[in-house]
């Protein structure tokens, strides 16, 4: 079996299970967020079921529209409050307590290999990182597991992204998975899972197995997930208790597919408008004029993302033509980088610094597009509308590239920039 | 379980974003969730929809976000089924979750034209295109997943 499998086994109780079956798994922990709690608490209560499941594997975390943008944002968070105190649940990030929910949930130690994590949101395979089957889900299926601790899955097929040789300066994990999502096509993994090896995911930091794991989606994918190793480890022991579960996938493993990719020659990427599979070498797409640049989101907004950007920005001003819009994912990510002194770096340089939430990325407040305008955005997808204006331009890309466009007043290969 | 309606066509990669933008994901009463379905595509679909309609897609459909919002706007505008050649998988789970009938046939997209009149079996696994007489067959869902849609959701069925 491979990681996928074995993990799914193990929580549905079977000894062995293969791509296609379907099995009834249980569930280690369940999140909701702002705007998913409230249908799946409407859900829940039609079903007619008192309590919750079990209140200390659910966790609530407040980061869509954080502080209320609107009345109804209002009216919705306190709806959720008073059902986690009906409810008993003590594992609630309300404003200013946690930050952008798929941070939260590896920052407080709740993500641990092997485990089983289904969150209403699309980007909770973002957990896969840190070697655990992750998968986001709507509403009513969220209110199934607050309702039982277990839901159904289809065992998905795999695909194997073997990475193999050194990323270039300024080159990040970022340009790795937009590269992959090009080569794989929005659909081209649809049901499935990604399992990323080789010598390139092993050099990688947790920050960004964050960020390869959270876009699998954009290709369609239900998880993605790399084998924990000791960077796992170490990131998890500052973070929880208790024994930490390694497995490997089997030596005679079933893939559907292995995707190799030669890291050596890779160069920045960028997903343009309006597909997040449109990907091209950022050197193809240099001089197009920028209005906006937004880094953050929980694709890009940890503190490794903050630090290249605040490398490049040091000493330096965003272009006049542009407004730069900084978000740290979480509430521990904007402190360690107020100690490390990377918001003066990026505040001198002419940044707006938003409290940690979503943002922009998904067109709810803190800096929509006008029509026509263009952005460059670390977030995870350029649909039309998806950050304001149907008319507006979304070009996704690393913080390197997003940082060296926002001083240059449009987009620019970020290594061009450190040669000048 | 029998469907029909008048068809209202589209293509590849239909995202959640164009069938719900995020603002309106504030919103929670159905109705007004359906006054803004497609609206990133088309702003007068839930117009055009309200008679009942049946929407023939590309591959992909339904990608990205997992807000249930996005299958609660179409069927409460009056999308009766979605015949796709392939479905993000979030959108699928969650649009038979609420009693939105959902199948895959590549061949159907390919022959089936906008304002055709389609009629859909669901458990014989049929689509007959009425306007060009043509029959086209799909794998239907599995039991399970019949069952939830025939008793119009899985909420309806747990309550039973």
């Amino acid at each position: 079996m491979n990681l996928t499998e074995k993990i799914l086994a193990k929580a549905s109780n079977l000894k062995d299970v293969h791509s296609g079956e379907i099995v009834n798994a249980k569930i280690d922990y369940a999140m909701v967020h702002d705007l998913t709690a409230p249908l799946t608490i409407d859900a829940f209560n039609e079903i007619g079921i008192k309590k919750v499941w079990d209140p200390n594997k659910i966790i609530v975390i407040f980061d869509h529209c954080v502080p209320a943008s609107f009345i109804e944002a209002a009216e919705l968070h306190k709806k959720v409050r008073s059902f986690v105190k009906t409810q008993g649940i003590k594992n609630f990030f309300d404003v200013g307590q946690g930050g952008i929910c798929h941070q939260v949930m590896v920052e407080k130690g709740f993500v641990k290999p092997g485990e089983v994590i289904v969150g209403a949101d699309s980007h909770t395979c973002t957990y896969g990182a840190l070697g655990a089957f992750a998968t986001g889900i709507g509403s009513t299926d969220m209110a199934y597991v607050f309702a039982t601790g277990e839901l159904w899955f289809k065992v998905p097929k795999t695909i194997k992204v073997q990475a193999s040789g050194k990323l270039q300066k300024f080159v990040t994990p970022k340009d790795l998975i937009l590269h992959v999502i090009g080569k794989l096509g929005a659909g081209g993994a649809n049901y499935m899972s990604l399992e990323f090896t080789g010598s390139t995911i092993k050099n990688i930091s947790i920050d960004g197995r964050l960020t390869l794991c959270n876009m699998v989606v954009e290709a369609g994918a239900k998880s993605g997930i790399v084998p924990a190793d000791e960077k796992t480890i170490n990131y998890i022991k500052l973070r929880s208790k208790g024994k930490i579960d390694i497995q490997e996938s089997d030596e005679d493993a079933v893939y559907d597919k292995i995707l190799e990719v030669n890291c050596e020659n890779l160069q920045p990427m960028i997903a343009c408008p309006n597909s997040v599979d449109n990907v091209k070498p950022v050197s193809e797409v240099s001089g197009i004029e920028v209005n906006q640049v937004f880094i953050g989101s929980c694709t890009n907004g940890r503190i490794e993302d903050l630090r290249i950007a605040a490398q490049l920005l040091k000493n330096k001003k965003v272009n006049d033509k542009v407004r730069l819009i900084v978000i740290p994912a979480s509430q521990e990510v904007y402190l360690q980088s107020l100690k490390e002194g990377l918001i003066e770096i990026l505040v001198k340089a002419g940044a707006v610094i938003g409290n940690p939430n979503c943002g922009p990325c998904l067109g709810g407040h803190m800096g929509l597009l006008a029509s026509e305008e263009v952005c460059v955005s670390t977030s995870n997808r350029n649909f039309i509308g998806r950050m304001g204006s149907t008319s507006a331009k979304i070009y996704l890309a690393s913080p390197a590239t997003a940082a060296a466009s926002a001083i240059r007043g449009e987009i620019v290969d970020p290594r061009i920039l450190e040669e000048e | 379980m029998k469907i029909s309606g008048k068809v209202l066509k589209f293509g590849n990669n239909i995202d959640t974003d164009v069938i719900l933008p995020g603002k309106y994901l504030v919103l929670t009463n159905p109705k007004e969730l359906a006054k803004h379905a497609m609206e990133g595509l088309d702003k007068d679909f839930s117009k055009k929809a309200e008679k009942g309609v049946v929407i023939v897609a590309g591959e992909n459909f339904g990608c990205g976000s997992s807000r249930e919002h996005a299958p609660i706007a179409l069927k409460n505008a009056g999308v009766k089924a979605i015949i796709a050649k392939s479905f993000a998988r979030i959108f699928y789970r969650n649009a038979i979750n609420i009693g939105l009938p959902v199948l895959e046939c590549e061949d159907a997209f390919e022959k089936i034209e906008e304002n055709d009149e389609v009629s859909i079996d669901l458990s014989v696994g049929e689509i007959i295109d009425k306007t060009k007489n043509l029959t086209f067959k799909f794998i239907p869902l599995p039991p399970f997943l019949l069952d939830i849609l025939t008793r119009g959701g899985l909420i309806k069925k747990l309550k039973n």
